[in-house]
């Protein structure tokens, strides 16, 4: 499974999206903003908290419904959630009650694949993200780092252009987080999708990201678009790099700039 | 497994000769308290003679079709509360104030309503039963996680396919300590309905022997009778439960 050459280019035009609130104004979570985003690209988004960065996540799964702009996939708008696009929360969201392979399945279950294609598919999917001696486990017998493999791998399932991550590996310790982050990369590299991933570290942004989108605290837009000129594949040495020094700083540098 | 049944049959055991001891020691004649001997002989011999199981198999029946009719309504029901917080303001204070009601106030209005027959007894198993089902659905189906039903949206799953792979598998513990419940309930319902006017059932039985008949081995007999359906019942929707729970 690889993405097809030139699918998965997305396009954020004007985007805005207002949460309405009881007894308040409603809240502008984004206001404006605006992004191209190349197939088969890896693009990384910061900011403040609660500046809008998982909902422009959101916006591109089709989980909200922006209410000025559009979002598009390959030049079509986004209308709704879309198979096309896989999602990985924050938390893994596995179904507690279902094996490792049966919550991999779960995704092709409801989009009617049949049972040896699914069943293949898990298998292959557990094999990329190394959890195939778990295949029989309950979530609850996994470590907070096999369940994010899993939802991983769940995202995987239906092969989608676009991997979209929300912080993915927010809850795992620094160590583990920079391994899953090698075989995140390792995986882009033979996937070629699209990924979107939101973070709050800078040194991950810069790790994983051939762009570093750094976003206003709210109402979110883009204040800085930072390419990152590491070589690929990249490895855990490159963060001691010069040039990684030189981004972190453009980057903390836009966000004290919209901070004051 | 084993050990398992062992503990129950010493408990069995254990119980009976407490129960002997009382007899001796308080001394009580056998129309107070009879002999654990006494009732168990006179149980065989009931349902040698071909007395009990008429008996029996009406009771049985309204409380098979009393917890049928009472749990499925309390689950439809239970769900509507669970999903709906419209339907739970609506409807609540109305489920709340009839299960306040004593069942056995209720029995000679049902009795009113539907006649001495089947109909009766199965319509105050089925409300007693009704309740605790409806309320185990409700909060089961509430306690799915937001975040695997907005899973299922980005995966645009159907109403029904959220209803069948997320609603129901999560709720599934919540109802079953529902329907446990409710099992024994329907026991007694079916008893109580026979009391505010039947012709067959072991709630008759035992105010004949208590009555025409003063035949209290008789009463106790069917007292064991009873409560061995009620235990019977339970272990059989514990089994379903196992098997359903784990086929997930």
């Amino acid at each position: 499974m690889t993405a097809v050459p030139g699918r998965g280019r997305i396009e954020l035009q004007d985007l805005a999206v207002t949460f309405p609130r009881r007894h308040e104004p409603p809240l502008v979570a984004l206001d404006g903003v605006g992004l191209r985003i190349a197939a088969g690209e890896i693009v990384t988004l910061i900011g403040p908290n609660g500046c809008g960065k998982s909902t422009v996540l959101r916006a591109i799964a089709g989980l909200v419904r922006p209410s000025r702009g559009v979002v598009l996939l390959d030049d079509r708008p986004i209308a709704g959630p879309d198979p096309r696009i896989g999602l990985v929360f924050q938390e893994p969201r596995l179904l507690p009650w279902r094996t490792v392979a049966g919550n991999v399945a779960y995704p092709m279950e409801l989009a009617g694949l049949r049972r040896p294609l699914r069943d293949q598919r898990v298998a292959e999917m557990l094999r990329r993200v190394g959890l195939v001696a778990s295949a029989g486990e309950r979530p609850a017998q996994l470590s907070g780092g096999m369940r994010q493999r899993a939802a991983l791998a769940r995202a995987l399932a239906l092969e989608p252009e676009v991997l979209l991550l929300d912080e993915p590996f927010s809850a795992l310790d620094a160590m583990t987080r920079d391994r899953f982050n090698v075989e995140l990369l390792k995986l882009w590299g033979r996937l070629r999708t699209t990924i979107v991933v939101v973070t709050h570290s800078i040194p991950e942004a810069i790790f994983l990201g051939d762009r570093v989108i750094v976003l206003s605290k709210r109402p979110g837009h883009v204040v800085a678009d930072i390419r990152v000129d590491l070589p690929t594949p990249r490895t855990l040495d490159q963060l001691d790099e010069a040039v990684v020094s030189a981004a972190a700083h453009e980057i903390r540098s836009h966000l004290d700039a919209d901070a004051a | 497994m084993r050990s398992m049944a062992l503990t129950s049959l010493a408990g069995a055991l254990g119980f009976l000769l407490l129960w002997k001891v009382v007899v001796v020691i308080g001394g009580y004649p056998p129309f107070i308290l009879p002999s654990p001997e006494s009732v168990i002989v006179r149980l065989a011999e009931a349902w040698a003679e071909g007395l009990m199981a008429p008996h029996a198999a009406t009771t049985l029946v309204e409380v098979a079709l009393g917890f049928t009719v009472g749990g499925a309504v309390g689950l439809i029901v239970g769900y509507a509360l669970g999903r709906s917080s419209f339907v739970a303001r609506l409807v609540s204070p109305y489920l709340v104030a009839a299960q306040a009601t004593p069942i056995l106030a209720l029995a000679p209005v049902m009795a009113l309503w539907f006649g001495p027959g089947l109909l009766g007894k199965v319509v105050i198993s089925g409300l007693i039963v009704f309740f605790p089902v409806a309320v185990s659905a409700m909060v089961g189906i509430r306690s799915v996680d937001a975040g695997l039903l907005e899973l299922g949206r980005s995966l645009r799953a159907t109403r029904r396919q959220v209803l069948l792979t997320l609603e129901i598998p999560a709720a599934l513990p919540s109802i079953f300590g529902g329907l446990r419940i409710g099992v024994t309930l329907a026991v007694v319902g079916a008893i109580v309905g026979e009391w505010a006017g039947a012709e067959r059932g072991l709630g008759v039985l035992v105010n004949i022997a208590r009555g025409s008949l003063f035949d209290i081995p008789l009463m106790f007999a069917t007292l064991v009778t009873i409560a061995a359906f009620g235990v019977a019942l339970y272990l059989i929707v514990v089994l379903v439960e196992r098997r359903l729970v784990r086929a997930r």
